[in-house]
Formats: structure tokens, C-alpha cells, sequence
């Protein structure tokens, strides 16, 4: 064993964890916010075990909804980083193509993939599980609607980045959505979060999305207004999503990566 | 279509890499763009395809301002290559033709990339993916898909680095010969100084961000008392005050 060669073959990591902050905060991440999830949960199962009791699938449709809502965005960024994997990237930005033409692209296949991957994961889950998302009957259109709007404005945002700095970002792409996920309220209501992080949990319509699904699962009625709200925040998140691509495209343009992204 | 370029610069931070470039290229005309590496020839192409937003000055592609005029417009009459950047992988050769044809909106599609196809001998491998072609094909593929829009402003970046003798000569030989059938002006970046004294009409030389001289391939040999444009760029490139 050649030390010398170990120590060289580490500092080509090193470099590149010392010289990117994604990589840097990516690593920072991952266990604080596992233990931000799984601590609210162990929290609300050791106060509240008899919640569920009665409602066989609330999980598993809480994981399925939030799986919709990772796919369409995963899917988002994995088709822009695809062509940056690729060394495409260039040839895009070349051609006539509007950014909103881009956009809507990236849109209109983010829902095709999110479904190759979730139909076959509903039909299981119903002999395997009895657990049917179907359940939620008419509301979960507009559910999903939501998670798919809210899904896409993420996946843009996290594209904006890698646009903007190229695929050192990527391990944002990854880990955006669980990000989320403690403030999202996805397997636990939102009482359960100190009443600081509340306020931050309206913000966004995860929290409405699935305080609706409990609700219609748990009490079999449906509040309407509760899911408009959901879609109206998820809207307001679409148009911010918008506006960080395009200025992170006018950020690229003057910094110069739309012509040499790399590493 | 000609090219414009006023006063020219870009900044990244605190360097220069183009420091007020000017040049004007008359229509169906080649000019080459040559210098050492990182001299700025990369990112002043990024600036004519306005994929660079410069510091200052500008770029006119037939009298349009490339930051200013509709975009779409002008890019569906140009195109790029560039060893550098490639074609999903993934997909075969004729799906990424009908790609990019698609949105450089080609008429009559399925017939350009059989005429495309043909031409550039690319027809025994249309339906092998891209990323299993050797890199002579590759660079082929690269051409075909920057000619498929039948492109009147043409930027060529290195167009055979890294190619053999033998594919080399077929990638010039291929575009002279679209150069003589059609009306296009074409700007090559390239260190391979045959391939600029026989494709181009004239030159620029580039050393630091800056033109350092510019002329006919014969008059910057015969001004700088050397035999062959790889001796007058070695004389420019090493000469400390970049004017040799």
C-alpha cells in the first residue's frame, strides 16, 4: 500500500468538498434533518399511538402522496442534469428555444415520469396493503394537482441552481425535498411542531395538502377551501420558481457556465 | 449574414479574458480565429452566440444586435460545433438529428436528415446510439447536427481536434465543399493551422483576450518573415508584448 497514493487520491475529494459549498452543506444535511423528521414522529407516535388505530393506510397514503410530490420534482432535475451528464447543455441553450419553452418541456415530461413510477406503486399498495389512494375520491384530483404544481416549483428552483453552478449543485437536487419533509407535516399533524416552526409549516402547502388527506381519511368529510389554499400557495411557489430559473439564466449568461458547466 | 463585433470585452471577477475586440466579417465569408490557449477565443464565441453576456460592446449578426434582437430569430439561422459538447448519449444518432431539428423547426424534416445523412456518411450508423460511435463519428454527428438547419452564420470550434489524419481531411474536404454550394459565413476557432489556410479567407490572432494582428493567411506570413502560419503563430504566441 502506497500511502503517498492514498493521500493523493483523497485530496482529489477534498479539493472539490473544500472548494463547493453545496457539497459542504449536503454533508451538513443529511443527519440533522433525519433527525428533525424522525424525531417529530417518534414524538407524535409516543403521545398519540391511538390516532391511527382505527385508520389503516394513513401512512401509506401520506407516503405515497409525498412520493408523487419527490418524483415529479426529482424527475424535473434529473432531465436537466441529464443533459448537463450529457455535455448537451450547450447545444440547448444554441438553439431557438424560448425559456419558457424549456420550461414548459420540462413540465410536460416531469408528469410522465412521476407516473411511470407511481401507478405501479398505487396498484401494489391495494392487494399487497389494502391501502387504495383511490379513497379519497374526488379531492385527491385536486390533491395531486397541488403536490404536482408545489413538485415542479421545486424541481425548478433546485434546476435554477444548477444552472447557476453547475453540478455541485446537484446534491441540493437530492436533497431538497426532505428538506421538507419535517415542515411538511406528511406523517404527522401539524400540532406536533413547536409553534415557531408552525408559522414556517403554513408557508407551505404540504401542510394543507396532508392535514386534508387526514382529515378526509380520518373524519370522511372534505374541506374544500383548505385544499384552494394548498393550490394558491403552490401557485405562489410556481411563479417564485419562474423567477429564480430566468435569473439565474441572466446569472449564467454573465458568469459564463452555459458555454463550460462543469465539475 | 455578416458579423459585427464592437469593442467587445468581457470581465469574470477581476480578469480580462476579452479586452476590446473589433471585427467585421462580410457574408459567405470564413474567418478564423486563432491563439493560444485560454487567449479568449471560447468566450468570444460564447458572446456571438449569446450564450456570454459581455462586459461591454457589442455583437451585430446582420445589423441585429445579438443581446437585443429577438433571439429565437437569429439563433434558427445559426448553429455551433464544438468537440467539446455532444449529443445525448442515449439516443441514436437519427433521434438526435430529429431533435434538434425539430427545434431549429426544419422543414421537411425526415428528408433533411436523410440528405444530411447521406452527405456526411452517416448512414450505416443512424440507428447505433450516439455515445457508442467512435469519436470520428461522433465528430461527424456533431457537423450533421449543426448543419441541419441549413445555417447561414456558422461557428466552428476546433472541428477536428483529436480526429485522424484520415477523418480530419474528410471533415475539411466536407466543409469546403458546403462552403462552395451554399450562401454561409463561418467563424472557425482552431489550432490546426492547415485546416485555417485552407478554410479561411482571413484571420484574427488572439493572445491574452486581446487582437493581436489580423489579414490574409499569405499576408500575415509574409509581415511577420516566416514561412507558414504555424511558424508566424508560434512567433506571435511567444513574442512577450503580444505584438510580434
Amino acid at each position: 500500500m502506497d500511502w503517498h497514493k492514498i493521500y493523493g487520491l483523497s485530496l482529489r475529494h477534498i479539493y472539490l468538498i473544500k472548494s463547493s459549498f453545496p457539497r459542504i452543506l449536503d454533508l451538513i444535511y443529511w443527519p440533522s434533518i433525519q433527525v428533525f423528521l424522525w424525531g417529530f414522529i417518534s414524538e407524535f407516535f409516543t403521545v398519540n399511538s391511538a390516532y391511527y388505530s382505527n385508520t389503516v393506510g394513513i401512512i401509506l397514503t401520506a407516503a405515497i402522496l409525498y412520493d408523487f410530490l419527490f418524483r415529479s420534482s426529482i424527475s424535473y432535475n434529473m432531465m436537466f442534469l441529464e443533459e448537463i451528464w450529457s455535455r448537451n447543455f450547450t447545444n440547448l441553450f444554441i438553439a431557438p428555444i424560448k425559456i419558457s419553452e424549456i420550461i414548459a418541456a420540462l413540465t410536460m415530461t416531469a408528469i410522465l415520469r412521476t407516473l411511470i413510477g407511481l401507478i405501479p406503486a398505487v396498484l401494489v399498495a391495494i392487494p399487497l396493503f389494502g391501502v387504495s389512494i383511490f379513497n379519497l375520491g374526488i379531492p385527491l384530483i385536486f390533491l395531486l394537482i397541488s403536490l404536482y404544481i408545489f413538485g415542479i416549483s421545486l424541481g425548478l428552483m433546485v434546476t435554477a441552481g444548477l444552472l447557476r453552478f453547475g453540478p455541485s449543485f446537484e446534491n441540493i437536487a437530492w436533497a431538497s425535498l426532505f428538506f421538507l419533509a419535517p415542515f411538511g407535516c406528511i406523517y404527522y399533524p401539524i400540532d406536533i411542531l413547536p409553534n415557531s416552526l408552525q408559522i414556517i409549516a403554513k408557508c407551505l402547502p404540504l401542510v394543507h395538502i396532508f392535514e386534508e388527506m387526514r382529515n378526509i381519511l380520518v373524519n370522511t368529510t372534505v374541506n374544500y377551501l383548505e385544499i384552494f389554499k394548498s393550490i394558491v400557495i403552490s401557485f405562489l411557489y410556481f411563479i417564485l420558481g419562474v423567477i429564480i430559473f430566468y435569473s439565474a439564466y441572466y446569472g449564467a449568461k454573465k458568469k459564463g457556465t452555459l458555454i463550460n458547466i462543469g465539475e | 449574414m455578416n458579423i459585427y463585433v464592437k469593442n467587445l470585452s468581457k470581465k469574470f471577477n477581476n480578469y480580462v479574458a476579452v479586452n476590446n475586440i473589433n471585427f467585421f466579417l462580410n457574408k459567405n465569408k470564413t474567418l478564423g480565429i486563432l491563439g493560444p490557449n485560454g487567449c479568449g477565443k471560447t468566450t468570444s464565441i460564447g458572446m456571438m452566440l449569446g450564450l456570454i453576456t459581455p462586459s461591454s460592446g457589442e455583437v451585430f449578426i446582420n445589423d441585429q444586435d445579438v443581446n437585443k434582437a429577438n433571439r429565437n430569430d437569429l439563433l434558427s439561422k445559426m448553429n455551433f460545433a464544438s468537440p467539446y459538447i455532444e449529443l445525448p448519449k442515449k439516443l441514436t444518432v437519427k433521434q438526435n438529428l430529429e431533435i434538434y431539428g425539430r427545434l431549429y423547426g426544419v422543414k421537411n424534416l425526415k428528408d433533411r436528415v436523410s440528405e444530411i445523412s447521406e452527405d456526411l456518411d452517416l448512414i450505416n450508423f443512424l440507428n447505433k446510439k450516439t455515445g457508442e460511435l467512435s469519436s470520428g463519428q461522433k465528430n461527424r454527428v456533431s457537423l450533421a447536427k449543426s448543419l441541419i438547419n441549413k445555417p447561414e452564420v456558422l461557428f466552428l470550434d476546433e472541428p477536428t481536434a483529436s480526429l485522424d489524419p484520415d477523418i480530419g481531411d474528410f471533415v475539411r474536404n466536407y466543409i469546403e465543399a458546403y462552403k462552395s454550394k451554399n450562401n454561409i459565413t463561418i467563424l472557425l476557432a482552431s489550432h490546426n493551422m492547415k485546416e485555417v489556410e485552407r478554410l479561411c479567407d482571413t484571420v484574427i490572432m488572439m493572445k491574452k483576450g486581446e487582437i493581436v494582428d489580423r489579414g490574409t493567411c499569405k499576408d500575415l506570413i509574409k509581415r511577420h518573415g516566416r514561412n507558414n502560419l504555424e511558424d508566424t503563430f508560434l512567433k506571435i504566441a511567444r513574442s512577450n508584448d503580444g505584438l510580434a
